[in-house]
């Protein structure tokens, strides 16, 4: 293990690094930086990735694998926790570097792989199985015939900002984000700009919000700015809970630090001396680490009293969410961290003009503010550069369900939807077919194969009938059945309705209930009942209208998003539901109609003896038949049967 | 700042800072409302008054969304239209339909809106929840089935009453209205003021009903059935069924009380008179003896149900007499025992009250001796109505009936309990007289009326002067409960009252008044200080002949015993 | 210890660790309070809810019904073990349902319940953000990701033996 004079090395990187704006520096200070960055080792280093994605899929044990095997083989190796690098797929990852050589990355690896790769990495005789791939570097000598990361598919279209740093460096040290030019911004704003400068810059970036409503975060700065008030708060959402998302997660597992620099940033922008993070309770990884991370930037003058002598004080307090995905509209946020209900209030007046105990108060995302430190550093017409027109700059996509491969990916925003689907995500896996990306989470919509091309921005989805969201992706194959699906989301939008306005507390209740119709076995199959589905539909679009018109919140406003937007793009599926009764993916229970496949039966009687509707006959030794009238499509007997010989349609 | 914005096509002026709301109110357009409530914040949540304009995608709610310069508005249009239509048939699909046999039918919102929005079917099938009704508190009944959460109830019980008895439990379409562990309302915090009641827009908050009882114990042959009106109820009367205000109101009601079968009527000023003799004598003594002050009056019970549960520290500072309603049941019981020889249990006293609250203090430990309560029913002056039309009284064929009974004299101070600050300006009369032994003059405190919450003055008795204040509303007390733990509060004597303005805005008065209805009442009340000849307790003739004849000196220990109660003050 | 904290803490369901963090008299720190209460006790008891009400100055009843808007705040125990089953899309489309049925039907325990030997409590949480791992099941503090219909067999199995 190698020993680091921590005062020392503090010294150095706030001293001779942080201070010094050009970022070019002379040859002892550079050749120290290149060791502390890790370009430069003079021992090995093993990188384990420990999000919550790596824990899940195990490297808590391949971690300790590592532990193990370094003591018994190769006891100076350093061994180096990071969060994830987005190909949660892939967990666990580990990365090894050896001196002189570049880094290089495995996916897959089990506790009980470890030994196997790590003998042939030490030994340098590598196999490429569980080989992802290897890091540029002009000063290292690279493996031969390992691809490069960012040459991969998965790699190759992002452009990453927020996550520059994510599954690279420890997010547990304050000394590598400092080294990666870290809190430099923070040291530039506080003794160079004015708060009217800072708002100014944020603006010309043309930074728009990352939750999803994508409201201008210059022109918020200024609004909470421009409002008299002795105390204003800042307010950092972290409180992702919609479904398909995990990129706060992945940015605070990844570079806390650069969240801690961004709140700070911000909070000096509108005036605050306190600044909250609410933060999902179920976070419990990231919580450690930003506390971790909150104490270090304490302790090295980041925050606290009199910031680099500026006479900026900032205190940032961490508030765990407790459990309401409604608490991500701002309004909410702020009635629960005033320890009430999370109902939104009416706007206006805007938290920038009475928000937190009736103070000003400016609620960012918190990918919004981990773009902030980037902005400070090289400038609004850099960040201007990304992106397309209204829409600058990069956004983090969650890729889950069904692709091949699943994690996050940073793209500047306006890329094509096909590049996150069959790029990055690798399309569909199982060899099935792709049938339409569910997106922006449970207030998005699903969006059809046909429409891969379009571009992803805030307006284009809006177009469609949706909102970026948070920018969670949700691959659908075709086994996928969409009323079922609107139902889901349906259910899950009333559980989470706050209940304070009628439209979306009632209207979302019967709309759930006019889909849960469509999708239930009938109990008398009259032409009326099916006239009255057929009803429901008309009344699930006129309910529709008048939530999205009427509600409250953004949460009732975009409630009816995914029913209008699978109606429109998959009406004939709602059709079959209703008259022909028939659920093609076979995912509605109450609409399979059963058979058995004379070929398979041998006549055990299993099966008759557990259908509660004595719908199967037969003869014992013989094949058994199901009588359609009278089976309620309970699923029993397919569950019973030993042979397969029951299949439904 | 004052400018021009487009209402329907019509140019109106609006000022910086007003409601769209407050614009349509100037101009004369209706909007149905439902969650709103005059005087309280907006909350914006029942989407009822929701308006179009141009520009902005959705609807806007007009109660609490400000008007600015640009604005073009259209109240009715097509999408308004469907919208508020629609609310309200959400509101139904889940409604138990039962408006037939329903206590609200006829004064309830929600079948308002459904006749203005013109709905004649049910257009969604909800599935009805079978929820219980929550009966355990003895004045107030929930229903929450026919509940539509617009959150009236808990805001008034908050921000007026600040107990805070009532809030949502649950969230979504999962939520309800309701109490800890849905342990009903009798609990702790609730005080059974009945304003819940009074702002709930359909049939789930009610009052426990005392009609069959009432009624039956009116045909039982073997009760002697008297009544006892509080001094609210004549004007609440004339007020129902139209009847002109004036003297003979009182004798009129009478006729009609008669006539609907009590054998004898009284009226329960007579024992605010022998209130305010006991509770001028508690000062009085306390002020002599250093007793605890300030003396917090005691008529109201809610108020005393407060101090009780929420402040036990302050419990010897209320005053002792119990209310005129518990003092004239006891009064009455006695006196028709030994007049007319019937036992006390036979005679079934019926008090007529602008209150729920009374419902609850008569049947509180403390209103019983031996076997008998001293009160056995109280009516509100809803379910007096209510009596009044089931028996088909016809005021128009009504004689007016002078007082036969032996407690018939009052004085104008009893009569003025019935509004906040009338109380305490009769109290001090009193006092004033009975530690100068001269009249007070002028006899009113001008300081003390009025339609405000909290009303202080500054009575001059001899030389010393009495900080007093009359407070309306409990929520109010708060502060003022406060400051008199921390010994920062130098009022002598403090008069509180649940419900805002007094009793003429109590928890058992017609539904939905309005400011009109209020300054009425409160009228009537001081109206009658001005015609009366006897203005003071200490003058009422009964009163004195009382305290002569049978109960000895104001304060003295064996009126102590009938008049008072002993609050039990260990209680945690 | 100041006064309020004496007061309130006289049947002890409190912490006073807990309280003590928290200003007095202030809102903003209740549902931080309720969190490490469940943190340390497993739920909310009704005491609880008198004595955090009385220390931070808010009825009681309030206290309660500011709760019971969280998903969060339990109000029963919990059983020994406590399966939290992720609602998230992601799980949704892996089966996520058919997983509850079947411990539902194994385990004779309802979403949101406690089975009636106190063995089990399954819950529907909402999304753990873990969706690339889909589905997900919590079991304690366990996760179990990218479950199939195998593994669940085998984790019911072991749920099983272990309350033997």
């Amino acid at each position: 293990m190698v020993v680091v004079n921590t005062t020392e090395q503090k010294e150095f990187l706030t001293e001779k690094v942080l201070k010094n704006y050009s970022s070019v520096f002379d040859k002892a200070t550079s050749d120290r930086l290149s060791l502390i960055k890790r370009e430069r080792i003079d021992h090995s280093v093993i990188y384990v990735g420990m999000g919550t994605c790596g824990i899940t899929a195990g490297s808590a044990k391949t971690y300790d694998a590592i532990q193990r095997y370094c003591k018994n083989h190769n006891p100076e190796a350093e061994i180096i926790r990071v969060g994830c690098i987005g190909m949660c797929s892939a967990e666990p990852l580990m990365d090894v570097q050896l001196p002189g050589k570049t880094r290089i990355s495995f996916h897959h690896v089990t506790e009980d792989l470890v030994e196997d790769i790590l003998n042939s990495v030490f030994h340098r005789s590598l196999s490429t199985d569980h080989v992802l791939g290897q890091f540029k570097s002009q000063s290292q000598e690279v493996w031969p015939n390992i691809p490069f990361i960012d040459q991969l598919p998965f790699f190759a279209k992002q452009h990453r900002i927020v996550t520059r740093n994510a599954g690279i460096i420890s997010p547990n040290s304050i000394d590598d984000y400092l080294a990666s030019g870290g809190y430099k911004s923070l040291y530039k704003t506080v003794l160079n700009y004015t708060a009217d400068k800072v708002c100014d810059i944020i603006t010309q970036s043309e930074l728009r919000g990352r939750g999803g409503g994508g409201y201008p975060t210059g022109k918020k700065w200024m609004m909470a700015l421009g409002t008299g008030s002795d105390q204003k708060y800042l307010i950092c959402n972290a409180d992702e809970s919609d479904p398909g998302a995990f990129m706060n997660r992945s940015i605070i597992e990844g570079d806390p630090h650069r969240v801690i620099e961004g709140i700070a940033i911000a909070s000096y922008a509108i005036g605050a001396n306190n600044a909250y993070i609410y933060l999902r309770a179920d976070y419990e990884q990231p919580h450690t680490l930003l506390l971790k991370a909150i104490d270090d930037a304490r302790e090295y003058g980041f925050l606290g009293e009199n910031i680099f002598g500026s006479g900026f004080n900032l205190k940032i307090h961490i508030r765990l969410g407790a459990g309401a995905f409604v608490c991500g509209e701002e309004t909410a946020l702020i009635a629960s961290l005033e320890g009430k209900q999370g109902i939104p209030q009416s706007k206006p007046p805007y938290p920038a003009e009475k928000g937190l105990f009736g103070h000003p108060t400016v609620v960012n995302n918190i990918e919004t503010l981990a773009n902030v430190p980037s902005i400070l550093e090289n400038g609004p017409s850099w960040f201007k550069s990304t992106g397309i027109r209204d829409n600058r700059g990069t956004k983090i996509f969650c890729i889950s369900g069904k692709a091949v491969t699943t994690g996050f990916a940073e793209v500047p925003i306006g890329s094509k939807l096909s590049d996150l689907v069959t790029g990055i995500g690798g399309g569909v896996r199982d060899g099935k077919k792709l049938k339409a990306v569910q997106f922006g989470g449970p207030s998005g919509v699903c969006i059809p194969t046909q429409n891969l091309d379009m571009e992803i921005s805030y307006e284009s989805m809006q177009e469609i009938g949706s909102s970026l969201g948070l920018g969670g992706l949700i691959l659908l194959d075709e086994e996928t059945c969409m009323v079922s699906l609107s139902k889901y989301f349906m259910q899950f939008l009333q559980h989470e309705s706050c209940g304070k306005c009628i439209p979306c507390r009632e209207g979302t209740r019967r709309m759930l209930q006019i889909l849960d119709e469509i999708s239930r076995r009938p109990r008398e199959e009259s032409s009326h009942e099916t006239l009255e589905r057929f009803k429901g539909v008309v009344e699930l679009e006129r309910l529709a209208s008048v939530i999205k018109d009427t509600s409250l919140c953004g949460l009732g406003q975009n409630a009816p998003n995914p029913v209008i937007s699978s109606l429109k793009w998959f009406r004939e599926e709602y059709e079959e539901h209703i008259f022909d009764r028939k659920c093609q993916a076979g995912v509605c229970r109450d609409l399979r109609t059963f058979y058995i496949n004379a070929d398979l039966c041998n006549g055990c009687n299993l099966c008759q003896r557990k259908c509660p509707e004595n719908a199967i006959i037969g003869t014992v030794k013989y094949p058994h038949f199901i009588i359609e009238s009278k089976c309620t499509g309970c699923g029993i007997c397919f569950d019973v049967c030993k042979f397969n010989a029951i299949y439904f349609k | 700042m004052q400018f021009n914005i487009e209402i329907n096509n019509q140019q109106v002026s609006a000022k910086r800072g007003e409601t769209i709301k407050n614009v349509l109110d100037r101009i004369g357009i209706n909007i149905p409302t439902l969650c709103y409530m005059n005087g309280f914040s907006p909350s914006g949540g029942c989407r009822m008054c929701v308006v179009e304009i141009e520009g902005i995608p959705g609807l806007v709610p007009a109660c609490s969304h400000p008007v600015s310069e640009w604005m073009k508005i259209r109240t009715h249009s097509p999408k308004v239209l469907k919208a508020r239509k629609v609310i309200v048939e959400l509101l139904l699909a889940s409604h138990p339909d039962d408006c037939l046999y329903c206590e609200r039918s006829g004064a309830c919102r929600l079948q308002e809106l459904a006749v203005e929005m013109d709905i004649h079917d049910r257009k969604y099938h909800g599935k009805r929840e079978i929820i219980p009704i929550d009966k355990a508190c003895p004045s107030v009944i929930r229903d929450p089935e026919k509940c539509v959460l617009c959150g009236r109830c808990i805001r008034v019980c908050d921000e007026v009453i600040g107990v805070s008895a009532i809030d949502i439990v649950g969230r979504g379409s999962e939520s309800r209205i309701g109490t800890s562990y849905n342990k009903g309302l009798n609990m702790q915090t609730c005080v059974k003021c009945g304003q819940c009641i009074m702002v709930c827009p359909t049939g789930a908050l009610t009052e426990r009903s005392s009609l069959t009882s009432v009624v039956e114990a009116l045909n039982n042959p073997e009760l002697f059935p008297v009544i006892q009106f509080s001094p609210t109820v004549p004007a609440s009367i004339a007020e129902e069924f139209n009847l002109k205000a004036s003297k003979d109101i009182l004798n009129i009601v009478r006729a009609a009380l008669k006539r609907i079968g009590f054998r004898q009527v009284f009226d329960t000023s007579m024992a605010a008179d022998l209130h305010i003799m006991e509770e001028a004598a508690t000062f009085v003594e306390r002020l002599n003896s250093n007793g605890p002050l300030p003396l917090l009056t005691s008529c109201c019970p809610s108020w005393v149900r407060y101090v009780e549960e929420l402040y036990p520290s302050l419990i010897p500072n209320l005053a002792t007499p119990r209310s005129p309603q518990q003092i004239m049941g006891r009064m009455i019981k006695n006196y028709i025992a030994s007049s007319a020889g019937i036992k006390p249990e036979s005679v079934f006293v019926v008090s007529v009250m602008p209150c729920t609250a009374k419902k609850y203090e008569s049947g509180q430990d403390i209103g019983k001796e031996g076997s008998y309560r001293f009160v056995d029913a109280v009516l509100t002056t809803r379910e007096l109505n209510k009596i009044i039309r089931l028996l088909g009284i016809d005021f128009s064929a009504l004689e007016p009936e002078p007082s036969d009974t032996a407690f018939s004299m009052r004085s104008s101070a009893g009569n003025l309990f019935g509004v906040s600050g009338g109380h305490l300006e009769g109290l001090m009369r009193t006092i004033h007289f009975m530690l100068t032994g001269q009249e007070m003059s002028p006899l009113k405190l001008m300081e003390l009326r009025g339609l405000k919450n909290r009303k202080e003055a500054r009575v001059k008795i001899g030389k010393a002067i009495f900080p007093v204040v009359a407070v309306n509303g409990l929520a109010q007390m708060k502060p003022i409960m406060d400051e008199i733990i921390s010994q920062k509060n130098a009022f002598k004597i403090i008069e509180v009252m649940a419900c805002p303005f007094g009793c003429i805005n109590g928890g058992g008065q017609k539904l939905n008044p309005d400011e009109k209805n209020l300054k009425s009442r409160m009228k009537a009340l001081y109206d009658v200080d001005e015609e009366e000849m006897i203005k003071v307790s200490h003058k009422n003739p009964i009163v004195n002949d009382l305290y002569d004849k049978f109960l000895g000196k104001p304060g003295s220990d064996r009126n102590r015993e009938i008049l008072h109660v002993s609050r039990n003050t260990d209680k945690e | 210890m100041n006064q309020i904290l004496i007061f309130c803490n006289m049947n002890k369901e409190v912490p006073v660790h807990i309280l003590e963090k928290y200003p007095a008299g202030k809102r903003d720190g209740l549902i931080p309070i309720l969190m490490e209460i469940q943190d340390e006790k497993g739920f909310l008891s009704e005491e609880v809810f008198q004595e955090v009400g009385r220390y931070l100055n808010i009825p009681a009843n309030k206290v309660y019904c500011v709760a019971t808007f969280y998903d969060r705040f339990r109000f029963k125990p919990a059983g020994r073990y406590l399966i939290q089953m992720c609602r998230g899309t992601a799980c949704y489309l892996s089966g996520s349902t058919t997983y509850l049925d079947e411990f539902v039907r194994q385990l004779k325990v309802s979403p949101g319940g406690t089975s009636k030997d106190r063995r089990y409590s399954l819950e529907v949480t909402s999304c753990m953000g873990a969706c690339d791992s889909a589905p997900v099941i919590r079991i304690n503090d366990k996760i179990y990701s990218r479950v199939t219909p195998e593994d669940l067999v085998r984790i019911i199995r072991s749920l099983k033996e272990k309350t033997e």
